[in-house]
């Protein structure tokens, strides 16, 4: 489903040059439920983002069904977005000035779909993660715990394969982190969607089905 | 297509109107400064279009060219005026393309004396011919305009606007009724709708024969205070009698030290563009596109300012939401729908700023039009100048939301969810 072939990510500046990524290869299969593990720093958050399409690798390349992404335009790499992947960050990334159901319905935007539809999916990813009773509040109306199931529901809400979360529970108590990680959980066994989430917790790492360490942009075993 | 277009669009205008009312300080802002721009751009529309658009009593005005400019140099010689009485008479009667030609008397601050139960009020006092009234389309409220035979028999009759009749007679009717004039009685015999000092050639507030005028001096001047005035027969005849009278000229009799006259027949605007700031072209040709390149370089720097300050909140707007662009891009959505949903919160913006400086401008212009700043102005907001200012609205909306949508299409979707730009 997912294969990275000798991914390289340097950055760049007048004066200095960072390597993030190096000679990494990977592979994740559909269904797969894979963590990625390792210190501040080491390219955790720079492999999910190639993995998105959200930036693109200085050298390697990024397989997704079979078809070479890197080769992709930008009204390319959006259409796979929009249909493959669903995006789960740390800070929440909610719209403030959009309710929730508006902002579970960003995905959908861009698809040709009827308004009516529209508000139906979005209505029933909502219901899914547990926050019916909060679809016309706004994001700053709701707890941390509340906004990340909102955040669930907006990355699901269009049936993406592939779900890619960024420490997921990692602003989280406890608790809601534990109730995050149940979603995700059921999402992957309920409907195989394939997930790979970065996270720093080893605990929350264990009950994935994989996990993936790096260390300065190298994968270690 | 066309139906997920308009699904798109409703969208991004209920967005809109979301985003302002979530964001009340930036919203008001930016309507208030687009409002007063626009507000000065429609008021200023609405001036040039009382002066120069169609109206009474210029109904014919497209036909209409006026001679109202000379300007006589020679090695040693320069004047700038208006043409003498010798002038018109020698040369533009007659002309080929005319269906009518009058003379004026030129200048609207030509005001005469005359007492009203021993209250001096100075009226303006134009003097002309029969053929006036052909060229001009004036609303008569009372009685009719002087004929041929008044005109050429020198009678000492009188045509005199609403106003001026409240002034001497009160609320009554004038006809019948008589006026002094610089020592001579004169009978009303016609009350006119009241005409605005920017419709320059029929303005006035009475109206008399020339042939009245005690003296004949003025018959053998050059250069004086009239003004000519031709009623074309179309097109065409317009081109014809403007190249005759130009011909004319060139064989014309000058003053003496003089070597070139240059006073061609032109439309309004071209003849404002003459007597104001071109008044030292030697060209005869028009020199309406200078004119109109100033007045677009003027309006231009206007707009530009409040345009760059809009494009900076703009800006510093799409900053503050580049963590929604970030989403919205992770989530599929390609860079020129991006553009198009920034552009349209935009022009809706200045939709809203353009009413409400339509609103305004309606408000300035009712206060002008009380104040007697500019004798019996009618400025009206009409379905002409709310075009412009529709289409001022839009090009203000379009031009200062593109470039900071651009910026932001290009923003990269890790570095928007960062909330920094590259």
């Amino acid at each position: 489903m997912i294969r990275l072939e000798n991914i390289e990510k340097v950055y760049r500046t007048e004066r200095i040059e960072t390597v993030a990524l190096s000679n990494l290869s990977l592979e994740v299969a559909e269904g797969d439920f894979v963590s990625v593990m390792g210190p501040s720093g080491c390219g955790k958050s720079t492999l999910l983002n190639i993995i998105g399409l959200l930036d693109t690798p200085t050298a390697g390349a990024v397989h997704l069904n079979g078809s070479a992404v890197t080769r992709y335009r930008d009204r390319e790499l959006a259409a796979v977005r929009n249909r493959e992947i669903g995006f789960v960050f740390q800070t929440f990334h909610l719209v403030n000035d959009l309710t929730v159901l508006d902002n579970v319905q960003i995905p959908l935007l861009y698809r040709r779909m009827a308004n009516r539809e529209r508000s139906r999916q979005a209505l029933a990813a909502i219901e899914r993660v547990g926050l019916s009773a909060r679809a016309n509040h706004f994001p700053s109306q709701l707890s941390g715990g509340q906004q990340q199931r909102v955040a669930i529901a907006r990355a699901i809400v269009g049936r993406p394969r592939i779900v890619l979360a960024d420490e997921p529970t990692g602003n989280l108590d406890s608790q809601m982190g534990d109730d995050i990680m149940a979603l995700l959980k059921d999402l992957n066994q309920r409907e195989r969607t394939t997930v790979v989430m970065v996270t720093h917790d080893q605990q929350k790492a264990e009950q994935t089905h994989r996990i993936v360490r790096l260390f300065d942009g190298r994968q270690v075993h | 297509m066309a139906a997920r277009c308009t699904d798109v669009l409703r969208h991004y205008v209920l967005l809109s109107f979301k985003v302002f009312s979530r964001r009340k300080f930036f919203t008001a802002i930016s309507i208030f400064g687009i409002s007063f721009t626009l507000m000065v751009l429609m008021v200023a529309t609405a001036m040039l279009d009382h002066a120069f658009g169609p109206g009474k009593p210029e109904l014919k005005g497209e036909r209409i060219l006026v001679l109202g400019n000379a300007r006589v140099s020679g090695p040693h010689l320069i004047i700038n005026g208006r043409p003498g009485y010798a002038l018109l008479d020698r040369y533009a009667r007659n002309l080929p393309g005319a269906e009518r030609i009058s003379f004026a008397t030129g200048d609207p601050d030509t005001s005469v004396p005359v007492f009203v139960n021993d209250r001096k009020i100075e009226p303006v006092l134009k003097k002309t011919d029969a053929d006036f009234w052909q060229v001009f389309d004036f609303e008569f409220v009372e009685g009719r305009p002087f004929n041929q035979a008044e005109f050429e028999g020198g009678r000492r009759v009188a045509v005199i606007n609403r106003s001026t009749r409240g002034q001497l007679f009160g609320d009554g009717p004038a006809l019948g009724r008589q006026v002094e004039l610089a020592g001579a009685r004169f009978d009303v015999i016609g009350v006119v709708e009241d005409v605005s000092l920017f419709r320059v050639e029929p303005f006035s507030d009475i109206w008399v024969p020339y042939t009245t005028e005690a003296s004949t001096a003025y018959r053998t001047q050059l250069l004086g205070n009239w003004t000519a005035i031709a009623l074309a027969r179309d097109q065409a005849g317009k081109e014809q009698l403007h190249d005759e009278f130009n011909s004319r000229m060139t064989r014309a009799e000058l003053p003496e030290g003089a070597n070139l006259i240059v006073a061609p027949f032109e439309t309004r605007f071209e003849w404002l563009a003459r007597s104001g700031p071109f008044s030292d072209s030697n060209d005869p040709e028009s020199q309406a596109w200078r004119f109109a390149l100033l007045l677009v370089i003027v309006a231009a720097l206007f707009t530009v300012i409040p345009i760059v300050n809009l494009v900076n909140l703009n800006v510093s707007r799409i900053l503050e939401r580049s963590s929604e662009i970030g989403v919205r891009k992770s989530f599929g959505a390609p860079a020129l729908t991006l553009v198009g949903q920034f552009v349209v919160e935009n022009v809706l913006l200045t939709l809203i700023g353009g009413l409400l400086g339509l609103a305004l401008s309606s408000v300035t212009l009712r206060a002008i039009n009380a104040s007697t700043l500019i004798p019996y102005s009618q400025f009206t907001v009409n379905l002409r100048v709310f075009g412009y200012a529709l289409l001022l609205s839009l090009l203000f909306g379009f031009i200062s939301g593109v470039y900071p949508a651009w910026l932001m299409s290009r923003l990269h979707p890790v570095d928007a969810l960062k909330g920094a730009m590259k």
